[in-house]
C-alpha cells in the first residue's frame, strides 16, 4: 500500500483500475433469531385453516384482529385537527406527558409528586426506558448487579448485557406448582450483594403470569430494604392485570408510600395499544427534589448521544389521552374492555381443559395466572408438539399469550394442551 | 468508587419513613448541552426583540416553525392504520428502500442489487449511534475520524458507543474556508483502514463544503488508504436546494468503488425534527451479506429502543413513495434553501453596507444552514447580552433564524461587536499595528474552533 501511494503524483487521480473493494464487513454472521419475534414469522409461513399465534402478548380482538382503542382514534384525530407543529421536544420529553405519566403511576397526590423527588424523563417505550435506566446504573454504580427473575422478559438480559451491567437471576417460577417459588425468590434476593438492582415486574409477570400476593410484596420490601438493596420496576402492562389502573400500581405505590428511593420504567405499548409509536418513561423516585434534578440531568445526558430527543407522535396522544377526563374515562373503560376479554378467554379456558382432561390434573393456575400470558407448564419437547401437531405457536419456554386466544378457539387449545401434557414427555 | 458508595448509605433496618436514603448523592448535575443551553438562555431572555440564531430548526420569514404541505397531505393519506403492529414490517421496508434511493441515486447500482443493509434510525443521531455502535462490536480497537470542528454531539455518539475519536483538519480559520492541504495530509496519514466521518454537504458547524474535484481527490485517497467513509447526511436538499446536488459526495465515493455507509436524517429537509426519523444503511457485497448485517443492526436497536416510532416512518415513505407528494416535497425543500441562500446574502450585503472593512465573504461562501462567522467567543457573549442575539460559543450562526425583519439588526449588532476587530484591521492597512500577536482564546482570536463539547 506504502509503495504504491509513493508511485502516485500527490493527490493526483488514481487512474489505475482497481477492483472493487470487498466489504470489511465480511466475517459478519447472521444475529440468532428474537425468539419471540420468530414465532409470529413461523406462523405467517404457516397455511393450515387451525393455525393460532400465541406468540406475541399483542393484543387482539375476539375476531383475532389487531385493536386500535377507539380513545387513541379520537386523540389521533384532534392531534390532526390540531395541526401542532413538529419541533424538537426537550431531551427529556413532552412535559405535559412527562408530567401525566408520572401521575398516573404514582397517583396524583402522592408526595413524591407533589413534592418533585421523581425524575420522569419520556423513553422509547419500555424497552427504551430500561436501557436509559440501564446506563445510568452502568456509569453510577459500576460493578453493581441487577437481579432478574428467572424466567423473565427475553429482551431483559439483551438489555443489560449491551449496557454493560451484570447479572444474575433470582427463583421464581416453581414449575412443580407452575406457580411462585416465594421462598426461593427471598433467599435469592437476601443472598444478593448489597446494593443490587432488584428488577421487578409491577404486574402480570411477563412471561408467566405470576404475581406476588399483596403480603408477599409486603415481605419483598421488606428484603430489599434490610439488603440495601434498590428496587427497579418493569411495569408494561398497568391496566392489563387486573383491568384497573390504579389496583394494577399498587406495588410500586407500596415501595413509594414507605419512602424507599425506587426506578420504574412505564409502556403504553400494550395498554393503549400504542406499540408502534414507541412511548414509555423511567421514573427515579429520589429523596429529595435536589437530587431528582441531578438523576434528571444524568439521564438526558444519556438519551442525547442516543436519539437526542424522543419522539413527539405517541407521547401528544398519551398527554393528550391521560390529561382529558373525558378520554381518560374512555380509556379506563377500553381497558377494562380488554382485559375483561382476557379474565373470559382464561376462563373459558380453564373449563374446556377441566373437562376434557379425565386425569386430575388441576389446571387452576390458569385462572391464578394474571395479565396477557400464561405459563402452561409445558416443556419444549411438549411445545413442538403444540406447534407441529397442532399448529398452535408459543414461546418455547411453555408461554401462551392469552391475547391471541378467542373464546372460540379455547376448546382447541384445551385438546391440544393436554395431548402435549399427557402423550408427550 | 464501590466502597465510597457503601459508606454513603445509611445501613438501617428501620423502616421509618423519616429515614434519609441517599443512592443519588453521588449522581453530580449534568453538563447542559451547549446547543440546547442556548436555546434556554434565549428562553429565559425577557426582551421582546430577541433573536434565537441557535438551533438549526428551520424558520420561515416570519421566524416561525414550518409544517410542510407534503407533510400535511402525506398524513391525511395515512390515517390511524399506522398503529396495527402488523403492518410496521412493510412500511419500515418500504422506508429504507426510499431513503437509500434518495442518497444513492435510484438508477446506481447499489440499489438494482439491493447491495445495502438499512433499518429505520432515530434521526441522525440515532442512526450514527447505531453505526458506532455496530463498528465497536465489529472492529473493536478502532477509532473514528471527525473533521475538525464537528456537530458537538458526534463525539459525545461515539464516546458512548466506546469508540476513541482522533480528528483531521479541515476548518481553516484565517480563510473560513477549507484547509484542503491539511486535509489531505491528514487521510494520508491516518492508518490504513481507519473510520472517517464526513458530512456531504452543508457540513454543521463551519458550513464550508469541498468542491467536488476536491471530493473526487478524498476520494482517490480514500481508496489507496482502504478507510471507510461513514457519511452523516443531514442536510440533503438544503444546501443547494437540489437533492440530487447535494449526494454528489457520496455519487462520487459509488462511482470509486467505495464501501460506504450513511446516516440519514429527516429532520430539517422534511420539517419532521419531533418524529425523529432516519435512516442507517451500509453498503454490501450481495444481497446475502445485507441481510446478516441487517439482523446485526437490527438486534443493536432492538436493545436500545426496539424500533423507531411508526408515524414518522409512514410520513416519510409516503412522501417519498408518492411521485406527486415527492414532487411537492422537492419544491417546498427549494424553497426553504432558496430563502437561506437570500438571508446569506442580505447579511453580508447589509454588513458591507454599514461599511465593515472585515471580510464578510464566507457567509455566502459557506452552504447551509449553517454560516461560521468567525466571531470570538467574547464577540458571541456580548451579542447575547448586549443585544439579546444569540448562537452557540463558536460564532457558529443559524441561518435559518434570520428573516428580512431582523436582517438588519443582526447586521448592525456583528458591526458593533467586531469593532476592535475593525479598529485592528484599520490600524493593520495603514502600517501602524506592527505585530499580529497569536493570542489564542482571547479576543483577538478568530479561529472559531473553540467548539464547546
Amino acid at each position: 500500500m506504502f509503495e504504491l501511494f509513493c508511485c502516485l503524483q500527490p493527490f493526483g487521480r488514481v487512474s489505475m483500475v482497481v477492483a472493487s473493494n470487498v466489504s470489511r464487513f465480511e466475517g459478519i454472521t447472521m444475529a440468532s433469531p428474537d425468539p419471540i419475534l420468530g414465532v409470529s414469522e413461523a406462523f405467517k409461513a404457516d397455511n393450515h385453516e387451525l393455525k393460532l399465534n400465541l406468540g406475541v402478548g399483542a393484543y387482539r380482538t375476539e375476531e383475532l384482529q389487531p385493536y386500535v382503542l377507539d380513545v387513541v382514534k379520537k386523540a389521533d384525530k384532534l392531534l390532526l385537527e390540531k395541526g401542532e407543529n413538529r419541533e424538537y421536544l426537550p431531551i427529556e420529553g413532552l412535559a405535559a406527558f412527562n408530567k401525566v405519566t408520572a401521575e398516573l403511576l404514582f397517583g396524583a397526590d402522592n408526595p413524591v409528586i407533589k413534592q418533585q423527588r421523581v425524575a420522569t424523563v419520556q423513553g422509547l417505550s419500555g424497552t427504551g426506558s430500561l436501557r436509559l435506566a440501564a446506563a445510568l446504573i452502568e456509569r453510577y454504580f459500576p460493578g453493581a448487579k441487577v437481579l432478574i427473575s428467572s424466567p423473565t422478559w427475553g429482551n431483559h438480559k439483551n438489555i443489560f448485557n449491551d449496557a454493560r451491567v451484570p447479572w444474575l437471576e433470582y427463583r421464581y417460577y416453581d414449575p412443580k406448582t407452575v406457580g411462585l417459588d416465594f421462598e426461593g425468590m427471598i433467599a435469592d434476593i437476601k443472598a444478593a450483594s448489597e446494593g443490587s438492582f432488584i428488577l421487578l415486574h409491577g404486574c402480570a409477570h411477563n412471561p408467566t403470569g405470576i404475581d406476588p400476593t399483596p403480603e408477599q410484596w409486603g415481605v419483598i420490601a421488606d428484603v430489599i430494604q434490610e439488603k440495601n438493596h434498590i428496587p427497579f420496576f418493569d411495569i408494561a402492562y398497568q391496566g392489563f392485570a387486573s383491568g384497573s389502573l390504579d389496583t394494577d400500581a399498587a406495588s410500586v405505590r407500596m415501595f413509594v408510600a414507605r419512602g424507599m428511593e425506587v426506578i420504574a420504567a412505564q409502556s403504553y405499548s400494550k395498554n393503549l395499544g400504542l406499540y408502534a409509536e414507541r412511548i414509555g418513561a423511567i421514573n427515579v423516585v429520589c429523596s429529595s427534589p435536589e437530587a431528582a434534578a441531578r438523576v434528571k440531568s444524568q439521564l438526558k445526558r444519556i438519551a442525547r448521544p442516543m436519539y437526542s430527543n424522543p419522539p413527539v407522535h405517541g407521547a401528544r396522544i398519551v398527554a393528550n389521552i391521560v390529561g382529558d377526563s373525558a378520554l381518560f374515562k374512555e380509556w379506563n373503560a377500553e381497558m377494562e374492555m380488554m382485559a375483561g376479554r382476557i379474565k373470559n378467554v382464561r376462563h373459558k379456558l380453564f373449563d374446556s381443559l377441566s373437562s376434557k382432561d379425565k386425569s386430575g390434573k388441576d389446571w387452576s393456575f390458569v385462572l391464578k395466572q394474571i395479565g396477557m400470558f400464561s405459563f402452561t407448564g409445558l416443556n419444549k419437547a411438549q411445545c413442538d408438539n403444540m406447534t407441529n401437531k397442532w399448529h398452535v405457536y408459543m414461546t418455547k419456554d411453555g408461554r401462551i399469550s392469552l391475547a391471541g386466544l378467542s373464546l372460540a378457539k379455547c376448546e382447541y387449545l384445551a385438546d391440544a394442551i393436554i395431548d402435549s401434557y399427557h402423550n408427550v414427555s | 468508587m464501590i466502597i465510597s458508595r457503601f459508606l454513603r448509605r445509611g445501613i438501617s433496618t428501620s423502616t421509618s419513613p423519616t429515614r434519609r436514603w441517599s443512592w443519588w448523592d453521588h449522581v453530580t448535575q449534568a453538563l447542559k448541552d451547549p446547543i440546547n443551553a442556548v436555546t434556554d438562555a434565549f428562553l429565559a431572555d425577557p426582551c421582546p426583540y430577541k433573536i434565537n440564531l441557535g438551533v438549526g430548526a428551520y424558520r420561515d420569514d416570519e421566524g416561525k416553525p414550518v409544517v410542510l404541505q407534503c407533510v400535511r397531505e402525506a398524513e391525511g393519506k395515512i390515517g390511524a392504520t399506522n398503529f396495527l403492529e402488523s403492518t410496521s414490517t412493510a412500511i419500515s421496508s418500504k422506508l429504507v428502500e426510499e431513503s437509500a434511493k434518495l442518497i444513492y441515486g435510484e438508477d446506481s447500482d447499489v440499489i438494482k442489487e439491493r447491495r445495502f443493509a438499512g433499518i429505520p434510525a432515530l434521526s441522525g443521531t440515532g442512526a450514527c449511534r447505531i453505526f458506532a455502535e455496530f463498528q465497536k462490536r465489529f472492529y473493536p480497537d478502532s477509532t473514528i475520524y471527525f473533521p475538525d470542528p464537528t456537530w458537538s454531539n458526534h463525539r459525545n455518539i461515539w464516546g458512548d458507543a466506546h469508540v476513541p475519536d482522533r480528528t483531521f483538519h479541515y476548518y481553516h480559520p484565517d480563510s473560513k474556508g477549507l484547509n484542503f492541504l491539511a486535509l489531505m495530509d491528514d487521510v494520508k496519514n491516518a492508518p490504513d483502514g481507519s473510520f472517517f466521518l464526513l458530512h456531504p454537504c452543508a457540513h454543521n458547524p463551519t458550513g464550508v463544503d469541498p468542491t467536488d474535484e476536491q471530493w473526487r481527490e478524498i476520494s482517490s485517497l480514500f481508496k489507496v488508504k482502504n478507510h471507510f467513509p461513514f457519511f452523516d447526511v443531514a442536510y440533503q436538499g438544503f444546501a443547494s436546494g437540489d437533492v440530487e446536488r447535494d449526494a454528489q459526495a457520496i455519487r462520487i465515493f459509488l462511482d470509486d468503488g467505495h464501501s460506504i455507509g450513511c446516516a440519514q436524517s429527516f429532520a430539517k429537509n422534511m420539517g419532521l425534527y419531533g418524529h425523529r426519523v432516519g435512516c442507517l444503511s451500509i453498503l454490501c457485497n450481495d444481497k446475502i451479506q445485507a441481510v446478516a448485517i441487517k439482523s446485526q443492526l437490527k438486534q443493536i436497536s432492538n436493545t436500545m429502543y426496539g424500533s423507531p416510532p411508526i408515524h414518522g416512518i409512514s410520513l416519510v415513505s409516503k412522501i417519498l413513495s408518492n411521485p406527486d407528494i415527492k414532487a411537492l416535497w422537492l419544491k417546498e425543500v427549494k424553497v426553504m434553501a432558496t430563502r437561506i441562500q437570500r438571508m446569506r446574502a442580505t447579511l453580508r450585503e447589509a454588513l458591507e453596507r454599514l461599511g465593515s472593512p472585515l471580510n464578510w465573504q464566507h457567509i455566502t461562501n459557506q452552504v447551509g444552514m449553517f454560516c461560521f462567522s468567525g466571531l470570538t467567543r467574547a464577540e458571541v457573549d456580548q451579542l447575547a447580552k448586549e443585544f439579546h442575539i444569540y448562537m452557540t460559543h463558536d460564532g457558529r450562526i443559524s441561518m435559518a433564524g434570520v428573516t428580512t425583519k431582523n436582517v438588519d439588526y443582526v447586521a448592525r449588532a456583528i458591526h458593533e461587536v467586531t469593532a476592535s476587530d475593525r479598529d485592528t484591521k484599520i490600524l493593520h492597512n495603514i502600517g501602524a499595528y506592527k505585530a499580529y500577536t497569536f493570542d489564542p482564546g482571547g479576543k483577538k482570536d478568530r479561529t472559531g474552533t473553540g467548539a464547546v463539547i
